[in-house]
């Protein structure tokens, strides 16, 4: 196979790892492909901290390595990292003001290992404030804007979130791949909405440390990609043990790309009947008998199961991330990093603590460490928190239940609706937004890989995706299910360029 | 579940969040809405479940309790608002 004839920006890692393998480009040329493209497309607000000189030392160090026959897969890959991840001596605020001005002294070991196959940093990536939203719009560098349009209409659309800025950048073409994180969907939800792969490891199977914590009982890291198969590729460079996160789990981490056989015959889909809710649109009702007749053809069996309590998992999700963000943001104190608010005459530590975190924390994230406060309070931690923890025992077991009953895969839709109107949600109460999550949240909550592939477009031509959840740490025959979607659904779309 | 507008007070001087007078009321409103939605949770039926403390059954690992780093003391204030002779400055404490 021969290097594709579109511009190399838009081409998939696994064609691009071809390419330059084959001497057909440089990383170099490679990367400046995408910078370029980065440079064109500021309208977007995707990319909010250029490093085009790390990115073409990067590049050319990957060449040397190319040119030794010295090269991983990702070698040369031009990424985008979300600005969650800390990267030595950049950026790496959160999209928080509270962080304005941090350069970590460290590297996360995600973009450590990234690095170490030789992929290449074009920059970090826009995303909601301490990945604590579903729209990008908590963002301290503003809104970024989905480069899907509705046809014709100039609306700007929420590319999703937390990640929103790695899912605009993968769809308008500006970065081969890039890195997520998924609390409650945030990884999912945005690939949904721009047309893109994205997939949620296991909890356990890429290390946290270096990436800043919102809920670390549901943090999990994973690859945003235009395919089934980069998805694989990147996610075997991120995985594996880390004995500087302690959740890391201590397990061989397969071949994924190998586990892409196209082959799911015999294979049990579970289908949930908890996951038809009321007032679902008709479009996603249709997309999902779609792909349930793509997974039948492909020779695989259908079964329908019961997960009872779904329904009580986005209660149990606003309890438990919430307490847990309380915790993890106690750090921004404006003692050690960040912002540090100008005190008047007469006032203490404590009035720097209050005037600080007031002046750093966006509303979005204000309002979650003070349910997480509340919810963690003496008099009020068994009647929420506790009992928030017995029911996501009880969603876990949901789960395995299904699973110990022979269930390879559950089949569900990745979000309610399509990509909507940046705005349209400003005055709806905070708990339409957290809607957003319903389909993804259970998947964080039982610890389990979910994956979201792009399957087709809805009526005003936006993207619409399904998701596929899998056993623990079985990754690879997740993504092989996914493959099999991918291929039948056959998504080639991409966005008009407008930006 | 509903918070009035003394308990949104001290929930946010708990969170060290300083919250104007002015808008407490919304914000009383809005975490009653939050915690209403939460209500659901007492519809299921926990007895008998215990509370999950991890989502994997493992064991968490240990390791020899020995220094693994340090000597960063210049990095590690790198980032500091305020650092002064070796250490992190903050507003008297200590009359």
């Amino acid at each position: 196979m021969s290097a594709p004839a579109t511009p190399a920006n838009s081409w998939t890692i696994a064609a691009a790892r071809d390419a330059l393998r084959k001497g057909e480009i440089s990383a170099v040329d490679l990367t400046m492909s995408c910078l370029t493209a980065i440079d064109a497309a500021d309208g977007l607000n995707a990319f909010v901290h250029k490093t085009p000189e790390i990115a073409l030392e990067q590049a050319r160090a990957a060449d040397a390595r190319l040119a030794a026959g010295d090269a991983p897969s990702m070698c040369g890959i031009p990424l985008g990292i979300k600005d969650l991840f800390c990267t030595k001596g950049v950026p790496s605020q959160a999209a928080s003001n509270i962080l304005k001005g941090f350069r970590p002294e460290y590297e996360s070991t995600v973009t450590t290992k990234l690095f170490g196959d030789g992929a290449v940093m074009l920059g970090k990536l826009n995303m909601d404030e301490f990945a604590m939203g579903s729209s990008n719009e908590t963002s301290c560098y503003g809104d970024v804007v989905n480069p899907w349009r509705r046809g014709n209409d100039d609306t700007a659309l929420t590319p999703g979130g937390s990640s929103g800025g790695s899912a605009a950048a993968v769809a308008a073409d500006l970065c081969l791949a890039a890195t997520g994180t998924d609390t409650g969907g945030s990884i999912r939800q945005p690939a949904a909405f721009t047309g893109i792969t994205g997939i949620k490891p296991t909890y356990g199977r890429v290390s946290r440390w270096g990436i800043v914590a919102f809920a670390s009982s549901l943090d999990q890291a994973g690859p945003m990609t235009k395919s089934v198969r980069d998805a694989a590729i990147f996610l075997q460079s991120m995985s594996g043990h880390d004995p500087k996160d302690s959740t890391s789990a201590d397990l061989p981490v397969p071949d994924f790309e190998a586990a892409l056989t196209g082959d799911i015959r015999g294979k049990k889909i579970g289908i949930p009947r908890e996951y038809r809710m009321d007032g679902m649109p008709a479009e996603i009702e249709a997309l999902w008998q779609q792909g349930i007749a793509m997974i039948k053809d492909a020779g695989a069996e259908i079964a329908d199961i019961s997960l009872p309590h779904t329904k009580y998992a986005l209660p149990a999700y606003y309890v438990i991330a919430p307490a847990e963000a309380s915790s993890n943001l106690a750090r921004y104190d404006g003692v050690r990093y960040g912002h540090r608010a100008t005190l008047a005459a007469g006032e203490g530590i404590v009035d720097m603590y209050e005037k600080t975190r007031a002046e750093g924390f966006g509303p979005e994230v204000q309002r979650r460490v003070m349910v997480g406060t509340y919810v963690l309070s003496a008099g009020f931690y068994d009647a929420y928190y506790n009992r928030a923890r017995k029911v996501r025992a009880l969603i876990k077991r949901d789960f395995e239940l299904a699973f110990a009953a022979g269930i390879d895969a559950i089949l569900t839709p990745a979000t309610p609706s399509s990509a909507f109107g940046l705005g349209e949600m400003a005055s709806a109460d905070p708990v339409q937004m957290y809607l957003n999550d319903v389909f993804t949240v259970t998947v964080n909550l039982a610890g389990l890989p979910g994956v979201a592939v792009p399957v087709g477009l809805d009526r005003q031509g936006l993207p619409l995706g399904l998701q596929l959840i899998g056993r623990p740490w079985e990754e690879g025959a997740l993504l092989n299910h996914a493959y099999v979607l991918e291929r039948a659904a056959g998504f080639v779309s991409k966005p008009a360029k407008w930006w | 579940m509903s918070i009035d507008i003394d308990t949104a007070r001290k929930v946010a001087h708990l969170a060290r969040i300083r919250v104007e007078d002015a808008r407490l009321p919304d914000l009383a409103r809005e975490l009653s809405g939050i915690l209403g939605f939460m209500e659901q949770l007492n519809e299921v039926n926990v007895d008998g479940i215990e509370p999950m403390v991890s989502v994997t059954p493992m064991r968490l690992k240990r390791r020899a309790d020995e220094v693994t780093d340090g000597n960063m003391q210049e990095a590690i204030l790198k980032n500091a608002p305020d650092a002064r002779e070796g250490f992190f400055a903050v507003p008297k404490v200590v009359e």
